[in-house]
């Protein structure tokens, strides 16, 4: 898919999903050594359907980044999402699916609301979603007075929590790496169409872009309504893996983010591809397993983590040439 | 083109506008309840928590000038409270020599940032934020809780001396202010930052060292943080590792300095508008306080504030941001 | 309307901490271990408690009164709240509790003032300036950090108002009183003693914590390794949740990998028990020993499940005693100083008196707020 993107962009370069596939590979022999077992089917299935959410999230965080913007709300809109649907159901099972439908629904549109003030009003989309994260935070806690009311339904929960069991050779498949299969099948091959290709010549150059009469805010609005989707995706999820409270979301931007960035997505745009992404949030979820496997003192994880972010962006600064 | 004349362009920035009104529509809403919001106690309490938050914001003005960031000064802040502190060890006699490790400490961590930027070309979003990774590890592991004792001399002076209502501390964060608006207006190295931030390129063409200039922003930054650190050490009485992170002041100085009209992508603006951010920031605090609104609401005041100032900036400035 | 005064100083005087203390097996003791607190606070844990029955918001363990008729004044009041943050759901249930608590009061309370200084120490510092010139009559301060907060605390009882300190205490003794359960260590100690009865020596104990640095999490941590070290139980992991339920199963997960079995879990905060327990069920394991909160979502967990489980607690009731005291010392009666309240604890026999299902799952049982005005509606 890149090389396509080369063929047809000459100025797109690097990014590729080979450096990623090189540090997950490494990180995989290192927990083999560390734990075998860990590549057992059932361990591993399990560890595909944990690290869903961060692998959509990434995914969609990867379209505002391709498209030169940012968006910091994420975390809080997973949050949000999570806290409204548990409130909403308040352990109803048939609220189950409408509540779905809305979470996804008011995601992509928080995700509208920010590639709007993006692209018409012309704020930076660091402020735009920082301002949003604040509003998020402060508007769901304001709500719910403080502390998350309700509770999700098992049938809600069942996308994050449970698995189709006897597959062969797998044994127990998670729904949530289903979802994550069919979205982000869905998401390389956006990347591929005409679509993708405008998004990342907007975000490579936006206004040579417009000038050849690419419509630029409007791709930017729409990588922001997936970016806002994919969130509202990932709650469900989460809220299924882990159950209601403020904490579900928090963070998780700058994980994403830095999943994005570990991925070979320049910070910027125009460069990198969705596939890079994902991986880079599934080396990251494995890079976590492997310090648990290892025991590496929980206080010294974020230590480990900057370290290995900037090894990895300064590697790949040094390999592309400067912008 | 002039880099004085771009700061001196709007020498009264409209978020002063903003202040005033903030200050009369609060003040007549909390007497409209019985209360006076210009009482002494509250004014003094309003210019302390501008004295920190403007500290830093004065360092993060010129980085962000210099179109980069900083979002390690939360945990640069943190470090200094705790070097300053650990080196005073509760007598004056260690004062200085602990003022000025603390110091040399923010700066080693400014030049760190400055040089991952500059000459390892990594994005000064993700450099700053791994930089701020790796002291959250070293914190979280070395510290687990408030450490070290502050010379009672400091105390004393930085931490609670005031003139009248206003605190020492409010008149060294002015102090800091005046001269980095020197700095910016009067020497060749402001000049060169200013034209960094709006044009890197068409800088470094003109002669100008690009990567002196950012390294050299990004120590003056993590020097301002420190100074912030070390006041936050004279009124804690300690060290305390986090307090930079609980404070949030990494985003509410990348906040502050937005409200005051610098733009995010660097080349325009200056410290006069980022100390009216300030003054804006606390005065909606001491609002919320005197008026007991929940704290959650606040936090959507101040999204929606963020996200309107900078839509009024960007309504005035016909050249787009970068971001 | 700005009164200007000369140059003038709030500056505190400052004080010395307690000693650290070094212990062996599970690694070293942080420096918040204090032995004698240690001992003190295990004594307690046996002690009857002097005051009303039923109402162990107003009893007091060992009880030792001050003097308070210097403080006597005629109401009514205006009481003035310092409050560290409201970031929590164990803060929102304890900060309602006190809201109604003060409703109970009106007679006496003409004024309630609430200033949250969201989780942020230079902010409370500011917010106790803030309130000293705003006329209370009474000043309740519940600290954001202890060793941080004592200089503006100082300052605050230099002013002669009252002061009264709850929760997280400071390093000095000039409030009136300060109010707060048994403590940290008797918490941890409770959970620890029953984690380490029912594993067998050489059996894998995890204990996940919340977050490093905070006293009153630090305290239990701190006995609940002697209780470990003691019984020689094998501490497989000591790993930090952040509260965060989706991170909290991962590491479970993964401990049960790397282990195969971990035979009991001790926490210092029930927030993400449910997801503890929830990380063995979906692994297929059976749910060992475990220790939570009074959280009712643990609890009715407890139940359904049959967990072998116990909840030592840190109840949410102790919000009302700060304005009790408060009114008793405005009325110049004697307080005790401290006002240690009793730590009661959730076990398999008692556990039937803590469900309550009309609440939500992340009420506190140990509210003490049943016969409260607004029950049970404030609370949902």
């Amino acid at each position: 898919m890149v090389d396509t993107l080369r063929g047809r962009l000459p100025r797109v370069r690097a990014g590729g999903p080979l450096p990623i596939l090189a540090i997950l590979g490494v990180l995989l022999v290192l927990v083999a050594i560390r734990q075998p077992d860990f590549l057992a089917p059932a361990s591993l299935m399990s560890f595909l359907g944990r690290s869903a959410p961060i692998i959509l999230l990434a995914a969609g965080q990867y379209f505002v980044i391709v498209s030169g913007e940012f968006d910091l709300s994420v975390g809080s809109l997973v949050t949000a999402e999570v806290v409204i649907a548990a409130r909403l159901i308040d352990g109803e099972p048939a609220r189950t699916w409408p509540v779905v439908a809305l979470v996804l629904a008011s995601a992509a549109f928080v995700g509208l609301v920010n590639g709007l003030i993006t692209t018409w009003l012309r704020v930076p989309s660091f402020i735009t979603t920082l301002g949003m994260l604040l509003i998020l935070v402060g508007a769901v806690y304001l709500w719910s007075d403080g502390s998350p009311k309700g509770e999700l339904s098992e049938q809600f929960r069942r996308f994050g929590r449970r698995a189709v069991e006897g597959v062969p050779v797998l044994g127990r498949v998670p729904y949530a790496l289903l979802v994550v299969l069919v979205l982000g099948g869905l998401a390389v091959m956006l990347m591929r169409s005409d679509f993708g290709r405008t998004l990342i010549a907007v975000g490579d150059n936006a206004r040579a872009a417009e000038l050849s009469g690419v419509r630029s805010g409007r791709a930017r609005t729409i990588a922001f309504v997936l970016s806002g989707g994919a969130a509202g995706a990932a709650a469900i999820l989460l809220g299924g893996y882990s159950g209601v409270s403020f904490q579900a979301g928090s963070g998780l931007e700058f994980t994403a983010i830095t999943a994005v960035v570990l991925g070979g997505v320049a910070l910027g745009g125009g460069r990198g591809s969705v596939a890079g992404a994902m991986l880079g949030a599934l080396t990251l979820e494995l890079l976590f397993a492997l310090m648990n496997f290892s025991g590496v003192s929980g206080t010294v994880r974020p230590a480990v983590q900057g370290a290995i972010i900037l090894l990895a962006v300064a590697v790949t600064a040094a390999r592309s040439p400067s912008r | 083109m002039s880099a004085l004349s771009v700061v001196a362009r709007r020498p009264v920035p409209g978020v002063y506008v903003a202040l005033v009104l903030t200050a009369v529509i609060g003040w007549l809403v909390v007497a409209l309840r019985g209360g006076a919001l210009f009482n002494q106690a509250t004014i003094v309490s309003l210019l302390h928590v501008a004295a920190g938050l403007g500290l830093v914001a004065v360092g993060q003005t010129l980085v962000i000038l210099g179109g980069s960031l900083d979002l390690s000064v939360a945990y640069v802040v943190s470090l200094s409270t705790l070097v300053a502190a650990e080196t005073m060890n509760g007598g004056n006699g260690a004062l200085l020599p602990g003022v000025l490790l603390a110091l040399a400490v923010s700066a080693g961590v400014g030049l760190l940032n400055g040089l991952l930027i500059a000459r390892a070309r990594v994005n000064a979003f993700i450099a700053t934020l791994g930089v701020g990774l790796l002291l959250k590890g070293y914190l979280d592991s070395g510290y687990d809780g408030p450490a070290g004792s502050t010379s009672p001399g400091l105390v004393q002076t930085l931490g609670y001396q005031r003139i009248g209502p206003v605190p020492v501390s409010f008149v060294v964060m002015l102090a800091v202010a005046a001269a980095a608006w020197l700095t910016l207006s009067r020497t060749r190295f402001g000049h060169h930052l200013v034209a960094v931030g709006g044009d890197p390129e068409v800088a470094r063409l003109s002669g100008v060292r690009t990567d002196r200039v950012l390294v050299a922003a990004h120590v003056l930054c993590s020097l301002c943080a420190g100074l912030a650190g070390v006041y936050l050490a004279a009124r804690l009485g300690s060290g305390a590792p986090r307090v930079g992170t609980e404070g949030l002041y990494d985003l509410e100085s990348i906040a502050a300095v937005v409200i005051g009209g610098t733009a995010l992508a660097g080349g325009r603006g200056g410290v006069a508008g980022t100390v009216g951010g300030v003054l804006l920031l606390a005065g909606i605090d001491a609002i919320f306080n005197q008026l007991e609104l929940d704290a959650f609401a606040k936090q959507v005041v101040r999204g929606v504030v963020i996200i309107g100032a900078v839509a009024v900036y960007a309504r005035r400035a016909v050249r787009k941001g970068r971001w | 309307m700005l009164a200007l005064a000369g140059c003038s100083t709030d500056e505190p005087a400052t004080s010395a901490s307690g000693p650290p203390a070094a212990d062996a097996g599970t690694g070293e003791q942080s420096k918040f271990f204090v032995r004698s607190d240690y001992e003190a606070e295990l004594a307690m844990l046996g002690a009857t408690a002097t005051g009303p029955a039923g109402k162990p918001w107003e009893q007091v363990l060992n009880p030792s009164t001050v003097d308070t008729a210097s403080f006597k004044k005629a109401g009514p009041h205006k009481i003035c709240f310092s409050n560290a943050a409201l970031n929590n759901p164990w803060r929102q249930v304890g900060f309602k509790t006190m809201q109604a608590e003060v409703e109970t009061h009106r007679d006496q309370i003409s004024e309630f003032v609430h200033v949250d200084a969201e989780g942020k120490d230079q902010k409370q510092i500011a917010d106790i300036n803030d309130l000293l010139g705003r006329g209370c009559d009474a000043l309740i301060i519940s600290p954001n950090t202890t060793a941080t907060l004592t200089p503006a605390v100082e300052a605050a009882c230099r002013t002669g108002v009252p002061v009264v300190v709850f929760d997280r205490g400071v390093e000095t003794t000039c409030p009136v009183t300060y109010i707060n359960p048994i403590g940290g260590y008797g918490f941890g100690h409770v959970g620890a003693e029953f984690v380490a009865q029912k594993v067998k020596p050489g059996g894998k104990v995890l204990a996940l914590r919340i977050l490093p640095g905070v006293d009153v999490l630090e305290t239990r941590w701190s006995a609940a390794k002697l209780v470990f070290d003691r019984a020689k139980v094998d501490v497989v992991g000591v790993e930090f949740t952040d509260g965060d339920p989706a991170k909290t199963k991962k590491i479970v997960d993964d401990y049960l990998q790397r282990h195969g079995t971990i035979d009991g879990v001790w926490m210092d905060a029930g927030a993400v028990a449910v997801a503890a327990v929830e990380a063995f069920q979906d692994a297929g394991k059976p749910v060992p020993p475990i220790n939570g909160e009074d959280q009712l979502d643990f609890l009715r967990l407890w139940k359904d499940e049959g967990l072998t489980a116990i909840a030592p607690t840190y109840p949410t009731y102790q919000w009302r005693t700060p304005v009790i005291a408060a009114l008793r010392i405005l009325d110049g009666k004697p307080v005790s100083a401290p006002w240690k309240l009793p730590q009661p604890t959730i076990t398999q026999e008692n556990l039937d008196d803590y469900l309550d299902p009309q609440m939500p799952p992340l009420h506190y049982a140990m509210c003490g707020c049943t016969g409260l005005p607004g029950y049970p509606q404030r609370w949902k």
